[in-house]
């Protein structure tokens, strides 16, 4: 079993008014086999621990540690993270033009176990893979993300999750913008990759629609940078019915 | 300093990866020469023994060792003269470093053209086997090989049933020699002797190149390829090549170059004319990876006669500097005329290339598509020039640039000039200038891809609409270049 431990993590981003403080003393504790659903209105800073957790350069690290298994996450290049088993699904995937979807994932594919795959196994493996995520077939011949549209952009994320097969995974606002059919065919390629328990979720979503379909076993509520209120699933439940109001009444004042 | 010295090889023999970043870390200057792997040189007492410096003498001394007639001696001694009275270019890249009394503008390696790489000397053997060129040919990927070394072709074989159909592939000396009448007709009348300071400099001392008919109708499928070498250091490399495609033919030429490291300059100074006549259609790809201490001045042309298309793909890698302009004169209706071309400006590197198409005759089309990535420095400027003549009707062209700068020290210009004299034509330009964005590194870094394999990839989706038009081999081996030109360019 595998740990990721983030420890009163503080975090800033420069904006053009200056510095700006999003995450304000986050922990949280996800180990292989569990699936921990972080909740929260816009702008509470979900997004922001899930690119800090990769790396992202935007973000700064004030005070805080992540690590996994006792190894610090922080001293680890973007590339490095990704190759100790952690993986984003991108809210916003970028466009790669000019190279095809099948020379990027079997590149990453090189790059993460450090060898080859077999071409054989590989082959059927990304088949199998899209097509149960109902990927059409040319997709592979396709340039990364270029003309997907935002439903197949996600989907392709999903893909990437099954066939990187990484210790953690990190689904930044998966949900957002797919419908009721997408949403479903996405929550199966989780749930398949969860299923081999080797794996954990943090699932970041605004809205508690995906958790039908991906059942947490924890759900954190973020509010202004921290966590407000932490409980089982059954906190998705209450959230459904009450929204977020009720927190983000009662936030005390932002500390100086 | 004597030759002798200046002579010293290169170690081509690998180190193990770990001494290398060894000797990297105490001596940072030498990571741009890590990643050129053509930069080894063989020991050669021609070379060595010849002499520097240009004058009358010197070209009466080309012309007489080549037994030519002579007609070609006038044209190069007016070639010589009207190199003497044109000045420098005043604009492009910096030529100031060219020392032309020190260059050594006739060196012959060999005696005698081989037609089995077996007869030839072994140590230029031995070079063409590094570079996998015989390979190419045992494996029929070329239907024609010419290599050429320092001054002269010295390897050089047709496919025999192309022979049997008429084609004529030769080194441009023995084509002077076999096919005077062809020569008096065509050397010099695409490019004249007085069309500028580098190409008069070619006509007064070319040697070598290659000399390619096509007899009408007749389909060269597989390419025909050239191969230049540059050995010696302070070598003046000054090729000279005539392609005539007959009615209704079609060829490939390919060609690649490659010259050892030194510390002090070399010259290459080609000259390219090429006939393209009715409904014929000429391709003519460049990898150009020279090494980064050799000025790359190249003049090429072609005239596309009437339903004739010319192609040129011109992938500038190597040099230190480049200026190269590949045109198309279309002078025939229905001609077309296509550039596609890329350059890559690492550190100290200076790419000045694009392209020329010259509309004279009605219902005439021409494209350029450029690409060119800096880095490191470097440097890559897009200079083009569209032109529509008088009467040239219905002429349509387009023109699309993009440059990608890999980091902020780098730079990328673009010159479009565009000259049009007739109401009647249809234009289009497209410039972009982009950085890598962090966001796609951040994307591809997330997936595993260590940041010098991220960018690469970056790099290499970029060139890709260029890429995809070479043959399957050479794609892989401009890719492999760029890699090359990509390592160390991070961190």
């Amino acid at each position: 079993m595998s740990t990721l431990e983030i420890k009163d993590l503080y975090v800033s981003i420069v904006t053009e008014q200056g510095s700006k403080q999003i995450l304000k003393g986050v922990s949280l504790t996800i180990n292989t086999g569990e699936t921990h659903a972080i909740m929260g209105p816009n702008g509470s800073g979900k997004s922001t621990l899930a690119s800090t957790i990769a790396g992202h350069p935007r973000y700064t690290v004030d005070s805080g540690s992540i690590t996994l298994d006792g190894e610090d996450v922080l001293a680890m290049s973007v590339d490095e993270r990704a190759r100790a088993g952690l993986f984003l699904a991108m809210q916003y995937p970028v466009e790669v033009p000019g190279v095809t979807m099948t020379n990027f994932l079997r590149t990453a594919k090189t790059a993460l176990d450090g060898k080859a795959p077999s071409l054989r196994h590989w082959t059927k493996d990304v088949k199998q893979a899209m097509s149960q995520l109902r990927i059409d077939a040319d997709f592979a011949q396709r340039n990364v993300n270029e003309g997907f549209s935002g439903g197949e952009k996600k989907r392709v994320e999903i893909l990437q999750l099954e066939l990187f097969r990484p210790r953690f995974a990190i689904l930044d606002e998966t949900d957002s913008g797919l419908d009721v059919d997408a949403l479903k065919v996405v929550s199966e390629g989780v749930n398949r990759e969860h299923a081999k328990g080797e794996m954990g979720t943090l699932l970041i979503t605004h809205y508690t629609r995906i958790l039908r379909y991906i059942k947490p076993d924890f759900v954190h509520v973020f509010v202004d940078g921290r966590i407000a209120e932490e409980g089982g699933p059954e906190l998705a439940d209450r959230l459904e019915e009450e929204g977020y109001d009720r927190f983000a009444a009662a936030t005390p004042a932002v500390e100086a | 300093m004597t030759d002798q010295v200046d002579q010293k090889p290169l170690t081509p023999t690998p180190v193990p990866e770990s001494v290398i970043s060894d000797i990297l870390e105490k001596n940072p200057e030498l990571e741009g020469i890590g990643t050129y792997q053509y930069g080894w040189a063989d020991k050669n007492e021609a070379s060595a023994n010849a002499r520097r410096g240009l004058s009358e003498e010197v070209v009466r001394d080309i012309s007489a060792k080549k037994n030519e007639p002579e007609w070609m001696l006038d044209l190069r001694l007016k070639g010589l003269k009207y190199f003497d009275r044109k000045p420098m270019p005043s604009w492009g890249a910096d030529l100031s470093g060219i020392d032309f009394d020190n260059i050594k503008y006739f060196v012959r390696s060999t005696e005698k053209q081989a037609n089995t790489w077996e007869d030839l000397p072994e140590d230029i053997r031995n070079t063409y086997e590094k570079l996998g060129i015989p390979e190419a040919e045992r494996a029929r990927l070329v239907s024609g090989v010419a290599a050429q070394y320092e001054s002269e072709v010295v390897y050089h074989q047709l496919r025999e049933d192309l022979e049997r159909q008429g084609v004529i592939f030769l080194d441009t000396d023995t084509a002077l020699r076999e096919h005077p009448e062809i020569f008096k007709e065509y050397f010099g009348s695409i490019i004249p002797v007085g069309d500028n300071k580098f190409a008069s400099l070619n006509t007064a001392v070319w040697s070598g190149g290659s000399f390619v008919y096509v007899p009408k109708g007749v389909h060269v499928e597989i390419p025909l390829q050239a191969y230049f070498r540059i050995n010696t250091e302070n070598m003046g490399q000054f090729e000279r090549t005539l392609i005539i495609a007959d009615e209704g033919s079609y060829v490939h030429y390919i060609e690649g170059c490659t010259a050892p490291i030194y510390t002090s300059d070399s010259l290459h100074s080609a000259v390219v004319e090429i006939v393209v006549k009715k409904n014929a259609r000429v391709r003519y790809t460049t990898i150009q990876n020279w090494s980064n201490n050799v000025y790359n001045l190249v003049t090429k042309r072609a005239v596309a006669h009437e339903g004739a298309t010319m192609e040129w793909i011109d992938g500038n890698i190597g040099s230190k500097v480049t200026m190269k302009y590949p045109a198309v004169y279309l002078v025939g209706e229905h001609a077309k005329g296509e550039t596609l071309s890329i350059a890559f400006a690492g550190e100290g590197q200076h790419q000045d290339t694009g392209s020329k198409m010259v509309h004279i005759a009605p219902n005439t089309k021409s494209s350029i598509i450029s690409k060119s990535v800096a880095r490191g420095g470097g440097r890559a400027a897009y200079r083009g020039l569209v032109q529509v003549r008088e009467g040239a009707k219905n002429s349509a062209n387009t023109v699309r640039c993009d440059a990608l700068l890999v980091d902020t020290i780098s730079r990328s210009d673009t010159y479009p000039y565009v000259d049009i004299r007739e109401d009647d034509v249809t234009m289009g330009h497209e410039a972009t200038v982009s950085k890598v964005s962090e966001e796609q590194l951040f994307y591809l870094m997330s997936r595993g891809m260590p940041e010098d394999e991220a960018m690469a990839m970056i790099v290499r989706g970029f060139i890709e609409p260029i890429a995809r038009e070479l043959p399957m081999e050479y794609a892989l081996e401009l890719n492999r270049l760029i890699e090359l030109q990509m390592e160390g360019a991070v961190g």
